[in-house]
């Protein structure tokens, strides 16, 4: 995002592309490893259904950093950022949408186990 | 420029030799349809972009039909994560994150032009490639010897049976229950039924255990009656013999979380869930493998420079996509609540 105009003669001369720094990426490094043994962590604290909103948020912010930093996507042309937060957000719409029937739905369906075929295929009880 | 018109007419190109005839000499890893390396480096970068956005649809749709089991049999999630083993999961994760690492630092060196530098991290990388898919196939080994798997393959019984006199009890239930069957029209009561039961199951051949249910006392007599009460694939519902992978990382570990309740029905839904993402992202891995393979063969050829490195590039950003799609699958699967 930084490179408003892009020509042969690169600000930072080192031909084409934004050099990350090894110590920066370490350090990434460092903190998804952090991450990792947070998101394990919380496991054993009961939150009940907020769990796992939690796991998600945490390996949001990991695949955040892995994709500004490890995968340059900070310095890098912001169509191409266009591009994959377009692509996240088709399938939070695709994920949203088939989520919202299956949880609308939910009151109309068998609660439990579905009953067995024969249960549904029996005859109705005899209406007069 | 002589660049633009060579665009225009890269027939009249083909005929000036390589350097020579432009002003600012032609970089022989400059393919003749781009004005700079600038612009091809773009050019590749976002068609790299646009494969990998294919690829977060292609997982989306396998993590929308997560969500879906999850959301309607939350009990199964539940119960069948316990045979997941959360350290081997946790170490994969690790092993993904410290190659996402070297291979950062693989495209930072060769945009450097530390050839050497590349061409050991690049070696690192692959090498973590491999580790993940050695312990995703130990773990697979486990999920296949127990029983542990998708469909009409789910069978936990194949492990449960080989332990001593539980399982030969839930067998001798079985086989008394499918005896009941050839005895139903008899109508008879509890006794009655197992009396009837007996006889009827010597004569089947894998029942030869079951027979001495009876004979030993009244009691399993009487639970082989009530088994066969209930449709077969209702009446097991006891706990699991199979062992339950060890709980968290070592030191992780508080002990006392016994989870593990009765089966609910339906489990194999979600090892169904478990080898097909797994499954999905292991032959990425896998691909992923083979594009850092063909890298290092190149890095240490001596094709990459300062000035041409983008295959390194967009091969480092597939590897980071993979590392990326685990990051989710790691709490999905390994650490539900």
């Amino acid at each position: 995002m930084s490179h408003g105009s892009h020509s042969d003669g690169h600000a930072n001369g080192h031909g084409v592309g934004h050099i990350v720094p090894v110590g920066l990426q370490f350090g990434i490094l460092m903190l998804l490893l952090v991450l990792t043994y947070v998101t394990v962590a919380a496991r054993w604290i009961d939150l009940g259904p907020l769990n796992i909103w939690i796991a998600m948020l945490i390996a949001t912010v990991k695949a955040a950093f892995v994709v500004l930093y490890f995968m340059h996507l900070r310095y890098d042309r912001p169509f191409n950022s266009i591009i994959f937060i377009g692509s996240l957000l088709f399938v939070a719409l695709f994920v949203c949408l088939a989520l919202a029937d299956t949880v609308t739905n939910k009151p109309r369906m068998w609660g439990g186990p579905a009953p067995a075929v024969a249960e549904i295929q029996k005859p109705a009880p005899a209406t007069p | 420029m002589t660049q633009m018109a060579d665009a225009v007419h890269p027939t009249s190109h083909a005929a000036v030799p390589h350097g020579d005839a432009h002003a600012h000499g032609h970089h022989p890893n400059l393919e003749h349809h781009f004005d700079s390396l600038t612009q091809q480096f773009d050019a590749g970068k976002l068609g790299m972009w646009l494969f990998l956005a294919t690829e977060v649809l292609l997982f989306g749709g396998l993590f929308c039909a997560y969500a879906i089991f999850r959301r309607n049999h939350p009990e199964v999630f539940m119960y069948a994560h316990q045979f997941l083993d959360t350290t081997w999961g946790a170490i994969n994760t690790v092993v993904l994150l410290v190659s996402s690492f070297t291979m950062a630092w693989a495209v930072t060196a060769s945009q450097r032009g530390q050839r050497h530098l590349t061409s050991i991290l690049l070696a690192l990388t692959f090498l973590g490639g491999v580790g993940f898919m050695v312990i995703k196939a130990v773990e697979y080994s486990h999920k296949f010897h127990d029983g542990l798997m998708w469909g009409v393959h789910y069978d936990p019984a194949k492990h449960e049976h080989g332990h001593g006199h539980n399982g030969a009890h839930g067998a001798a239930a079985t086989a008394a229950h499918g005896a009941a069957d050839h005895a139903a029209p008899a109508d008879h009561g509890t006794a009655g039924a197992a009396a009837t039961a007996a006889p009827a199951a010597s004569t089947h051949p894998e029942a030869t255990t079951s027979v001495h249910a009876p004979e030993t006392s009244g009691q399993p007599a009487a639970t082989g009656a009530e088994a066969a009460d209930l449709p077969p694939e209702r009446a097991p519902l006891e706990p699991s013999q199979v062992a339950l992978a060890p709980a968290g990382p070592a030191g992780l570990h508080t002990g006392g979380h016994d989870l593990h309740g009765p089966r609910p029905d339906n489990v194999h839904w979600f090892f169904g869930v478990y080898f097909t993402m797994t499954g999905l992202h292991g032959l990425h891995v896998l691909a992923g493998m083979a594009v850092i393979g063909w890298l290092f063969v190149r890095s240490v050829r001596g094709d990459f420079s300062a000035d041409y490195f983008t295959p390194v590039d967009l091969g480092g950003l597939y590897w980071h996509l993979v590392d990326l799609i685990w990051i989710f699958l790691f709490p999905l699967l390994y650490l539900i609540h």
